[in-house]
């Protein structure tokens, strides 16, 4: 099985705490720690597994700048054999279908049985699956938290409300977005890391795609990101303030006021 | 005119809530609007629905077909192509149906498409303005929308306020004949019901929940040990089930358990939408987070910054000498 897994490399939101820009229309990004999308590892750690059973090849691919091909990278470290940076000034600024276009051009020019995404990333759309599936007229599922590959024929298990899955048989080849939880990602350490350093990644842009810069990057997006800002936090929560013994004591009150203790 | 259309969830008969916000997210994009409610299935249940909504929209298009009996997004997009006009903005819940639904259809209806909007501050010529969040609630963002070929757009459920039904006088419009070749390369099997694990943590008033801040399966005993001294029960938060720290039973939020204690306790939860959004019957909300930024600190009742790994045991301690 060809497996293509379509990655990105993001604020950390586990390692930053975020703040606006002095002009406030962006995030400070000075001093931001990047790694890869979390949904992503458990996407790459599936593919992995798949092709241990079933034979074939891994690839990674992202559309980025030229800093994401540390997690290209980082995935390769994992296991996966491949990797493609698809990167063009005339990139930036697409929105989700932007997005979808360029990692389209790519994908045809290869042989996927199967590709897999992150079921969401930083902006928490999770749109960029469901739209290249649409673009390519392949069967498409999201929140995928499980699958056992068959001949022509897919199981996959979508996570739906209240901790139910909703099974599904797919045709090949096909597209899923995958969801956290459906595995545990193998641990990647500096010697794996060193070991694919001085692999080759090949790197793509518009022309290379055969794509027209106007209906990608911020020409061609239909949605755009204005400003970032902090909402009105409201009357938000009352916060205990000094010394640690002073806050537990205020905290009983409240605990034993409101039926806690 | 903008010409909305709010496509309608339902089990077994009943509307989600959501069926209730859409009329406000609706006048929030466009005064002017015509709003008219999509409602897709079989049978009987389908039916049900589609008339109750005629007491909450003046216009309800029915579309019924025995391969809607299950919504499978990859059906029900199908038939929305064939029924919606070109231009139409069309609103879908951001749930697990919703993000399995809505991005493919953009590309099908060749419309602009966003996610999981909070708010609306209505059109400018053919742009909508709009907000969401990024990074998990860390941040919000306005966003521009160019509608001038449609829009298709997932609204985030609980973030309109609910409408009182009743008075629309609305018909219900079938256009089922209308839906065209429903094949698709999906093939719907069943749902697997969730597992039901040794505790039951709907069932008890006062919840210790942990998130990621407990950093490592050894310190859930903490959480264990003041949810002895408060007699309450372990709950969690997504990663630490993904860890496989806790049983998926314990997890609350939408893809796990809704919970209504009188007291909740997030310890280390950052308080993503998808985790609030399983604590209801607004119970009193104590958040201890070393991230004055959290998220959780917007909703809760008490706050406190501290490391959860240092205070949690320092709590333990004072409530067992009371």
């Amino acid at each position: 099985m060809e497996i293509l897994v379509c990655v990105k490399r993001v604020p950390d939101t586990a390692e930053n705490e975020f703040e606006l820009n002095s002009a406030g229309n962006d995030l400070d990004r000075d001093d931001l720690v990047y790694s890869v999308n979390e949904w992503d590892n458990y996407a790459v750690e599936e593919a992995i597994q798949i092709v241990d059973k079933a034979g074939g090849s891994v690839t990674v691919i992202t559309v980025g700048d030229d800093e994401s091909e540390e997690v290209l990278r980082r995935e390769m470290a994992m296991g996966a054999n491949n990797g493609i940076l698809l990167s063009d000034d005339a990139f930036e600024g697409s929105d989700g279908l932007g997005v979808a276009a360029i990692l389209k051009a790519e994908i045809q020019k290869g042989n996927y049985d199967l590709i897999l995404s992150g079921a969401q990333a930083d902006e928490g759309a999770g749109q960029v699956g469901g739209m290249l599936a649409a673009m390519l007229d392949m069967p498409y599922a999201s929140l995928v938290n499980k699958i056992e590959a068959g001949d022509g024929k897919i199981t996959v298990g979508r996570e739906i409300e209240g901790g139910n899955q909703e099974m599904n048989e797919m045709d090949l080849p096909c597209v899923l977005s995958i969801q956290t939880g459906i595995n545990e990602p193998r641990y990647v350490g500096i010697r794996g890391i060193r070991k694919v350093a001085s692999v080759d990644i090949p790197v793509k842009g518009a022309s290379d795609l055969g794509l027209d810069a106007v209906n990608v990057g911020e020409a061609g997006a239909k949605t755009k990101r204005v400003d970032y800002f902090v909402p009105d936090m409201g009357d938000g929560a009352e916060m205990l303030e000094g010394s640690t013994d002073e806050i537990i004591e205020k905290l009983i009150e409240k605990l034993k006021a409101n039926g806690g203790l | 005119m903008t010409q909305i259309f709010a496509y309608i969830p339902f089990i077994n008969g009943v509307a989600a809530d959501v069926a209730l916000e859409y009329p406000s997210a609706a006048k929030k994009i466009d005064e002017g609007a015509s709003l008219t409610a999509v409602v897709a299935g079989s049978g009987a249940d389908l039916d049900k629905v589609a008339n109750e909504m005629t007491s909450i929209y003046s216009q309800v298009i029915k579309i019924d077909n025995a391969d809607l009996a299950y919504p499978n997004a990859e059906v029900v997009r199908k038939a929305l192509v064939n029924i919606l006009p070109t231009d139409a903005v069309f609103l879908t819940a951001h749930d697990t149906f919703g993000m399995d639904l809505a991005p493919g259809l953009s590309v099908k209806m060749d419309s602009a498409y966003a996610a999981d909007m909070v708010d609306f501050e209505g059109i400018d010529g053919t742009t909508l303005k709009a907000v969401r969040q990024e990074l998990g609630g860390a941040v919000s963002t306005h966003v521009a929308v160019d509608i001038s070929s449609g829009a298709v757009m997932t609204v985030r459920p609980g973030s309109f306020a609910p409408v009182d039904g009743g008075s629309a006088g609305g018909s219900v419009v079938d256009k089922s004949g209308d839906a065209g070749d429903l094949s698709t390369k999906r093939k719907f099997l069943e749902i697997v019901a969730a597992e039901v694990g040794d505790v039951d943590i709907t069932k008890s008033d006062v919840l210790v929940s942990v998130g990621r801040g407990i950093e490592d399966e050894e310190n859930i005993e903490i959480a264990q040990e003041l949810a002895e001294a408060m007699n309450a029960v372990v709950s969690c938060s997504r990663p630490i089930v993904d860890a496989k720290w806790l049983e998926k039973s314990r997890q609350v939020g939408t893809s796990g358990q809704t919970v209504k204690p009188k007291v909740y306790m997030a310890m280390g939860i950052s308080g993503s939408f998808q985790h609030m959004g399983g604590v209801k019957g607004n119970p009193f909300i104590v958040a201890v987070n070393k991230n004055p930024k959290a998220p959780i600190f917007q909703v809760a009742d008490v706050g406190i910054v501290e490391d959860i790994l240092d205070f949690i045991p320092e709590l333990t301690e004072a409530i067992n000498d009371l």
